[in-house]
């Protein structure tokens, strides 16, 4: 019998347990002190830096460098951390490529930019790995706030609102911190459990609680909090996932991706977790590369990612689908899931060429077919277990540009909420945004 | 490919770059690696007295400035001049002479400000066969404190004194060595001129505290928990020597003494503009000891392949080319007006010409939302300031304002005439124009 990549069905232990460690290894390795300096005297220090714009969190970019090619990463850090607390985090997730370093004046100059990422996870892991928490907490305001959600927007709108001095309660439905830092994104970008790490830091500055196993509709409802709390501030995710509507997507070894992801980073034994021969995963975003990548670094033979629409469309940047291809994931545009086939587990999947016109997306009726003993589906989450009443703008809830809901003293920020990009970053922005505009609400 | 045999002082060597006296060249060992890797001559290591030799510290004797990546600019150091014996020295530079005939040996001296010691020592370095000698009247640390080295080099009396001696007790070319920790170059070189010398080196190394540390609070290099001043050298000082080869070269008393350039040449670049500045050839020492003896190679490349696109047949061709363009101030044309003018296309947007010139100069460039970046003419007094931060190399330029074009500062038509400061109405001490 086949072993290895050729073995068939959804399979563990494709490859050599060190060669799986070996594979889910640091993305980008951390630099040491020299690499650091000589990265950061690449900056122009420019004037209204682009890269400080294009920062969703409005990091000062130059600042920090500067601080680091002087000799003083503390600093630096500190700089990014009062706008961003989860710098660690977002140093390794954000996509940069489109982000800070996509308006790096040396990305004009040159095509290689400063690498601002890297440069920012030099800064907060020097921080992180000190005894100390950088920041203390203001005089008590005897106010509490209700976080509902521990992702990115909840701990970050949480530990603003520590620090300016209120109370904070966090619930959070899973059993963990961290939301799509703890269950999403790539395991190669979050190495050595800095999800949870980073949680345990920012919990250093005090003031904050966090109960478990408690959602809204599970435990929680909108009008207890606003009763019991002074503030409340929604970060509940997408927590539902997007049906490919496709005849035989309930099949054995079709699931979500999300829930594939999230296994994998809870697994604590990957070569003890099982992927199919023939992978496909059916969508452009970077779930879609997050879920191909890994399936292709546990060892599946063959990963392909099917995309309806054309290569300019893909939600994931041009990096990581460099990343994918690089790691032997083969990309097809402009073709979409007809049917998934197989007696009772799925060992087939059919697709459809595409065309798009005006934006839509219609089949050409030349379906081929594509061995597929696994298929993820990572077509986009959605807001799902949203209190009544909250007034929504497609399908997320409704803020101003401060966070505020259309309820009085409800909050909402991260992929929740309306406005920006589904990021980290985005959500870190939101969170503290959301916390200092409850911070002058409840002070004012 | 041109030839760079150089002739200076009648020393012919194959090429202008000697190593400056200095680690580099204080034993046979090194300097015999540094012929074979192709340098044109050396300078041995100052030699002191008869008898028991100098001593160095036990600890560090070179301080840095770095520029980005480490890349050495600036280096300090507080090693005195040979501590071996002179015997051994004097016998190391006649086997090495013997054997490379073709490559100029300069031995430098420096022994106490008396006649008899120079008396002493110069026949035995006139018996090693070397081709010539230089007074270390520069260093400035450690023997200045002995009435030697800078000591003698920050008075022009005893400059021309120990001068004239070596020109009675030696027959060769006679090399002044000059210090730069003085306010008037030209007065050394003035009185080494005077003494009878063949040529002048310059210059020796600056005194300097190269930085501080802050944690046991003392200067570097820190020699337990002190620290001194020590000479320094490098990349950082080629502009202060130029200025002061420049200085040499167009003072009427000293014009065409021979001058040995020194100070911070790192490449063919740097050796070719102290030459067009009046350097008949140049000596090297921190680079040579940032890189290894291999540095020689590209500045003999270089140098060759500038001079082949310039024309030029020898280095005699341009020493001095430059010199008739220094002049004073005062007689710079203030009728030339120029602009700076970004080339729209190179800009990369980084927006340093804008903070340098809008916080610090004269509110000259313009700035829109989506960052272009424009001079304002009707401001821009082409300082050049711009230039100097805008991190693309020919990005921003200074383009002249043709005479009878109007300068939008001013208000007026640009002149044709020649005018400077000697002749300007505002000048209290102005001479009307002819």
């Amino acid at each position: 019998m086949a072993s290895g990549h050729q073995a068939s069905g959804i399979q563990a232990g494709r490859l050599p347990s060190q060669e799986i460690t070996n594979n889910f290894g640091d993305l980008h390795p951390a630099y040491d002190a020299h690499e650091a300096a000589v990265a950061a005297d690449r900056c122009y220090f420019c004037y209204d830096a682009p890269c400080m714009t294009a920062c969703p969190t409005s990091i000062d970019i130059p600042q920090f460098i500067r601080e680091i090619q002087t000799g003083n990463p503390e600093a630096a850090a500190r700089s990014i951390l009062k706008q961003n607390i989860l710098g660690g985090m977002c140093a390794r997730v954000c996509p940069t490529e489109t982000l800070c370093e996509e308006v790096c004046v040396r990305e004009t100059a040159e095509g290689k930019p400063v690498e601002i990422g890297r440069l920012q996870r030099y800064a907060t892991d020097v921080i992180m790995a000190k005894a100390e928490h950088p920041f203390a907490r203001a005089a008590s305001t005897g106010k509490r706030v209700a976080v509902v959600g521990a992702g990115p927007a909840g701990l970050a709108a949480a530990h603003r609102l520590a620090m300016l001095g209120h109370e904070v309660v966090i619930h959070e439905v899973k059993s963990k911190s961290g939301g799509l830092n703890e269950f999403g994104i790539a395991a190669y970008k979050s190495t050595n459990d800095f999800a949870a790490r980073e949680v345990n830091w920012l919990m250093q500055i005090g003031g904050i609680s966090v109960v478990y196993g408690q959602g809204l509709g599970s435990g929680l409802t909108l009008d207890a909090l606003t009763a019991d709390f002074d503030a409340v501030f929604l970060s509940i995710g997408l927590a539902g996932v997007n049906a490919l509507r496709a005849p035989g997507e309930d099949k054995d070894g079709a699931r979500d991706a999300v829930e594939f992801i999230a296994e994998l980073r809870q697994s604590e034994d990957l070569s003890k977790l099982a992927v199919g021969r023939n992978v496909v995963v059916i969508g452009g975003g970077m779930t879609a590369v997050d879920a191909a990548v890994q399936s292709k670094l546990l060892g599946a033979e063959n990963v392909t990612i099917a995309y309806r629409r054309g290569q300019d469309a893909m939600g994931a940047s041009r990096f990581e689908q460099d990343l994918a291809t690089s790691k032997g994931v083969k990309l097809m545009f402009n073709v979409m899931p007809v049917a998934v086939h197989g007696d009772g587990a799925a060992s087939e999947i059919e697709l459809d060429y595409t065309t798009v016109k005006d934006g839509k997306v219609s089949g050409l009726g030349e379906t081929f077919r594509l061995a597929a003993d696994q298929v993820f589906k990572a077509i986009g989450q959605t807001l799902e277990g949203q209190p009544e009443g909250l007034v929504l703008e497609g399908r997320k809830i409704k803020v101003d540009a401060t966070g505020r809901t259309s309820v009085k003293g409800v909050w909402a920020g991260g992929d929740c909420a309306s406005g920006g990009e589904d990021l980290t970053v985005t959500a870190v922005a939101e969170g503290r945004d959301g916390a200092i505009d409850i911070h002058s609400s409840l002070m004012g | 490919m041109a030839d760079l045999t150089t002739e200076f002082l009648g020393i012919k060597s194959p090429n202008p770059f000697w190593l400056a006296s200095a680690p580099p060249t204080d034993k046979e060992y090194n300097v015999r690696r540094a012929f074979e890797a192709g340098w044109g001559g050396v300078v041995w290591k100052t030699l002191g007295e008869e008898g028991p030799p100098v001593v160095n510290v036990n600890g560090p004797r070179y301080g840095a400035i770095f520029g980005a990546d480490r890349r050495l600019l600036g280096l300090n150091n507080i090693e005195l001049i040979t501590d071996r014996p002179l015997e051994v020295n004097l016998e190391e530079i006649t086997r090495v002479k013997k054997d490379y005939p073709d490559r100029a040996i300069i031995v430098s001296i420096m022994v106490p400000c008396e006649e008899q010691a120079w008396k002493d020592i110069l026949p035995k370095v006139e018996a090693t066969g070397a081709d010539g000698i230089e007074l270390n009247f520069g260093c400035p640390h450690g023997m200045a404190e002995r009435g030697m080295g800078s000591a003698v080099g920050q008075v022009p009396e005893y400059i021309q004194m120990v001068t004239e001696w070596c020109k009675k007790y030696y027959s060769k070319p006679v090399i002044v060595k000059l210090t730069p920790n003085i306010t008037d170059i030209r007065q050394p070189a003035r009185a080494a001129k005077n003494g009878g010398a063949d040529a002048v080196s310059l210059i020796n190394t600056i005194n300097s505290i190269v930085s501080v540390d802050l944690d046991i609070m003392a200067p570097n290099p820190t020699i337990g928990d002190k620290g001194t001043h020590g000479g320094y050298c490098g990349p950082a000082v080629k502009p202060i020597a130029l200025n002061m080869v420049a200085e040499i070269a167009r003072d009427p008393e000293t014009h065409g003494l021979p001058i040995s350039a020194i100070g911070g040449v790192t490449n063919w670049r740097d050796a070719a503009e102290f030459i067009s500045l009046g350097a008949g050839n140049v000596q090297v020492c921190t680079a040579a000891m940032t890189y290894g003896f291999k540095v020689v190679e590209e500045m003999i490349s270089g140098l060759s392949q500038w001079m082949d696109e310039k024309g030029h047949d020898s280095i005699a061709d341009f020493i001095g080319q430059a010199v008739p363009n220094v002049t004073d101030w005062q007689y710079l044309n203030l009728n030339y007006v120029a602009k700076a003018v970004i080339n729209q296309d190179d800009c990369i947007k980084c927006g340093r010409c804008f903070a340098a010139c809008e916080d610090t100069s004269h509110q000259a460039i313009a700035m829109t939302e989506d960052r272009v970046f424009t001079v304002k003419d009707d401001e821009c007094v082409a300082c050049n300031l711009c230039v100097s931060v805008c991190p693309v190399e020919n990005c921003i330029t200074m383009e002249q304002v043709a005479p009878g074009q109007l300068d939008e500062r001013t208000g007026d038509l640009v002149s044709g005439d020649y005018a400077n400061w000697t002749t300007h109405p505002n000048n209290p001490s102005a001479t009307a124009a002819e």
